[in-house]
């Protein structure tokens, strides 16, 4: 993930308390939306950026999985990401974001 | 799930952009889109 990015994670989450931060991810695949979706759940796992061995634990989901999808209006959904809920592999990315979300920190 | 949340968003170049999802996010109308991003790896 992004450096900068880690930054501002890590400054939201002191600010607003990180069980009231939700991660929403537009990850192409699977193996992406791990890599981002640990980061901000265990602590960056390439030990470069500002959460490293920082451990959030997070919500995060991506946007195709069916918790998030449901609560979109429909034709905002459709205009929006379209095609792409199509293409992407989003069984592929909720199983791997759901055996993430298990190892959440008590 | 959006109810009162601060939502960091994360797209991606090659998948879902940030801003399609910050729409989203917006018309859900419960919650903040309190960082938006695209990220590319290239």
């Amino acid at each position: 993930m992004d450096l900068h990015h880690q930054e501002v994670i890590l400054a939201l989450s002191k600010q607003h308390g990180p069980e009231n931060l939700l991660v929403l991810l537009g990850s192409p695949d699977a193996e992406s939306a791990q890599i981002s979706a640990e980061t901000v759940v265990l602590g960056d796992p390439t030990y470069a950026g500002a959460l490293t061995e920082v451990q959030l634990g997070l919500d995060v989901y991506h946007i195709l999985e069916k918790e998030i999808r449901s609560e979109i209006p429909e034709d905002v959904f459709e205009e929006q990401v379209g095609l792409m809920a199509d293409v992407l592999d989003a069984e592929g990315i909720t199983e791997t974001l759901g055996g993430i979300r298990a190892q959440k920190p008590a | 799930m959006f109810e009162n949340k601060q939502v960091v968003v994360l797209g991606e170049r090659d998948g879902v952009s940030g801003g399609a999802i910050q729409a989203c996010v917006e018309a859900v109308g419960t919650a903040t889109v309190a960082f938006a991003a695209t990220e590319c790896f290239v």
